[in-house]
């Protein structure tokens, strides 16, 4: 027999990279950016995060490290698409390249070596499980109750009125960008640091493209998010554990339901844009857009 | 004649004149394209470290270019198609997923010779090799029998193909002999490198008892979740040894070089020939790492003398009387599994009780 609990155990920590990622991006394509290199920053938060938890022997110096990489990583991205207006697609490509060669580059000595032990947190839950349930809360928060938080959304669902009403489009996006690439940052430390305690090339395995799907499946709310990262990280653990337990499923169909569920997703959200008035759900206005005052 | 095609003539006739001298000379270029990156600290970090070994070995004489983290399916076919026009003659694939890419690739560069690793199909230009890791897992398999308490051990599958059967096998077999009570789990991973999944698999098994876990996925993380839980396992591919003395006990590490340098030398004195070769422990291809004091010392004697004897061709770790999981019999009283068998092999042995994906 399955224990439901045992389950569930396993699908936070299995959920907690890619909740992560995606909360992070979620702030960005409220702002209006699609930054497809989330992966890139996941894996420099990866090594950056493990390297300092390997150098000081304190994994929580790791994720703050791995916050401050990913930020730093992103500005490269700020700097393409806020700066010299450059396509928001192609750069985010661009930073998931760039990332995943920098990190394979600068990680080559710290293969091998094992960071250092993780405490558990209350209920024995890794304390950086508990920090990504705090943030979805924190995030819904702050994007419907807070006035940055509308600022935020304003500059995400129409650039141009923001910026004659006299908010900084620019500095807006520059901030969502560098809290993403934070997010991403902890989220890829979270595979190094806490679940596979060492670092090795290419380990965040796509993990990034799953939290781009997750953002859309979620149609851009914080709490759409935490359930797309459990149901693609409870299907995961799910099938495993159903394996395990030799229960006689078929793996391909239970791996394949999350994709199945973000098309069931999306076109749920475009006949609902198509068949009534209210415009709640769907894709920020100006998402993937780039803005210039001038034009 | 104007100073331009005088200098392009003079220089194709100085080129024609140095091809031939040059013939000599010239290193022999050797491609290898990887499944993933050479950093995993498992399968390609062991087939590159074979590359070096080549070039050590080879010197000025040969020259190697890789090509890392290729997927498999279209892709290699890509990658491959650009080795072979960059002028590689030997070119190594070191994965089971690049068969078609490689019979597909091979087919149309006749000149250029392939090596692909635990396939099964060949061609005049096309050989196979493989080790027999299955020898290895013997060992490991009779570690993991001794060492369970809760009689629960785990095992953690790539791709259900021959060469992962084989492994699953070999262990259950060798665990059941030490210990009768010994049930095994397996949970598919579908991928040879994804430690967040490799990891999951591992806690999966974990939450089902198991306290052994054997592993045939390239990445640590099933080691890592093992030492969370106080549990053992065994280094793949590589030697893991940074998980010394425990959860890692002890390890199967894939040696390439003897076979590389073999195959590259004969490309050299121009003795290639297409063929399947398959070497285990006693060629050196097959090694198992140091089996630390974590091991009981009688367990440790016994495995390694499982070792030697396997290495001396002495025993086969397929002997019969074995029957398939279905009850049928497969190998009848003191009868060894052919070769063909085993690389065809789609059936658990009697005792496991999961089944094989179809």
């Amino acid at each position: 027999m399955i224990d439901p609990l045992s389950v569930f155990l396993l699908l936070l920590s299995a959920s907690t990279p890619i909740l992560f990622a995606a909360l992070g991006e979620l702030i960005a394509e409220r702002a209006g950016i699609l930054n497809l290199g989330v992966e890139g920053m996941m894996i420099t938060g990866a090594l950056a995060g493990f390297a300092a938890a390997y150098a000081t022997g304190n994994p929580f110096i790791g994720f703050l490290v791995a916050a401050l990489a990913g930020a730093a990583i992103s500005l490269l991205y700020t700097v393409l698409t806020q700066v010299f207006l450059a396509n928001q697609v192609a750069s985010g490509l661009a930073l998931t390249l760039f990332g995943l060669g920098l990190a394979a580059m600068f990680g080559k000595p710290f293969e091998g070596v094992k960071a250092p032990p993780m405490p558990d947190g209350p209920f024995g839950i890794n304390w950086i499980v508990w920090l990504g349930l705090l943030m979805v809360p924190v995030i819904w928060w702050f994007l419907n109750r807070t006035r940055r938080g509308l600022i935020l959304r304003a500059v995400g669902e129409n650039h141009e009125a923001a910026h004659a009403l006299g908010y900084d489009v620019r500095l807006t996006r520059t901030a969502a960008i560098a809290f993403g690439g934070a997010m991403a940052g902890i989220g890829g430390a979270f595979i190094s640091i806490a679940t596979v305690l060492q670092w090795t090339e290419g380990m965040t395995a796509g993990a990034g493209w799953i939290a781009l799907a997750i953002v859309v499946f979620s149609s851009w709310t914080a709490f759409g998010v935490l359930a797309g990262a459990w149901l693609f990280g409870g299907v995961t653990v799910l099938q495993l554990r159903l394996q395990a337990a030799e229960v006689d499923v078929p793996v391909q169909l239970l791996s394949m339901a999350p994709y199945l569920a973000t098309i069931i997703v999306l076109v749920l959200i475009s006949a609902r844009q198509t068949y009534s008035r209210k415009a709640g759900g769907a894709a920020p206005g100006s998402l993937g857009n780039n803005f210039h005052a001038l034009r | 004649m104007q100073r331009r095609t005088l200098l392009a003539s003079a220089s194709a006739i100085l080129m024609a004149l140095a091809v031939p001298a040059m013939a000599q000379d010239e290193p022999l270029k050797v491609g290898f394209i990887y499944v993933g990156p050479v950093g995993d600290g498992g399968w390609t970090f062991q087939h590159d470290q074979a590359r070096q070994a080549v070039e050590a070995e080879y010197g000025d004489r040969v020259e190697t270019t890789f090509i890392e983290s290729v997927p498999e399916g279209a892709d290699a076919e890509r990658a491959l198609t650009q080795l072979a026009l960059a002028g590689n003659k030997l070119i190594f694939a070191t994965s089971f997923g690049f068969m078609d890419p490689v019979m597909n690739v091979a087919a149309k560069f006749p000149d250029v010779k392939f090596e692909h690793a635990t396939g099964y199909k060949q061609a005049e230009n096309v050989a196979t090799y493989d080790a027999r890791f299955y020898e290895g897992r013997a060992v490991t398999g009779t570690i993991a029998g001794h060492m369970t308490k809760s009689n629960k051990i785990g095992y953690i599958g790539s791709f259900p193909i021959p060469e992962v059967i084989q492994g699953i096998n070999s262990s259950y077999i060798h665990a059941k002999k030490v210990n009768p009570d010994v049930e095994m789990k397996v949970v598919w991973a579908y991928s040879w490198f994804d430690p967040a999944k490799e990891a999951d698999a591992a806690s999966a098994l974990l939450a089902e008892g198991v306290d052994v876990i054997l592993q045939h996925t390239d990445s640590t993380a099933p080691l890592a979740k093992a030492q969370e839980a106080g549990a053992i396992g065994f280094g793949q591919a590589s030697d893991m040894a940074a998980f010394k003395p425990s959860p890692r006990v002890a390890s199967i590490i894939d040696e390439w070089s003897p076979y590389y340098i073999k195959r590259v030398g004969q490309m050299l004195d121009g003795t290639w020939e297409s063929g399947a070769s398959w070497a285990g422990i006693g060629e050196g291809e097959v090694v198992i790492g140091e089996i630390t004091d974590a091991v009981p010392a009688e367990v440790k004697a016994e495995a390694e003398a499982l070792r030697d004897k396997i290495g001396a061709g002495k025993y086969h770790p397929f002997t019969g009387p074995l029957n398939k999981a279905d009850g049928s019999e497969w190998l009848a009283e003191g009868e060894t599994a052919p070769d063909s068998d085993l690389q065809s092999m789609n059936f658990f042995v009697e005792g496991i009780t999961a089944q094989i994906p179809q």
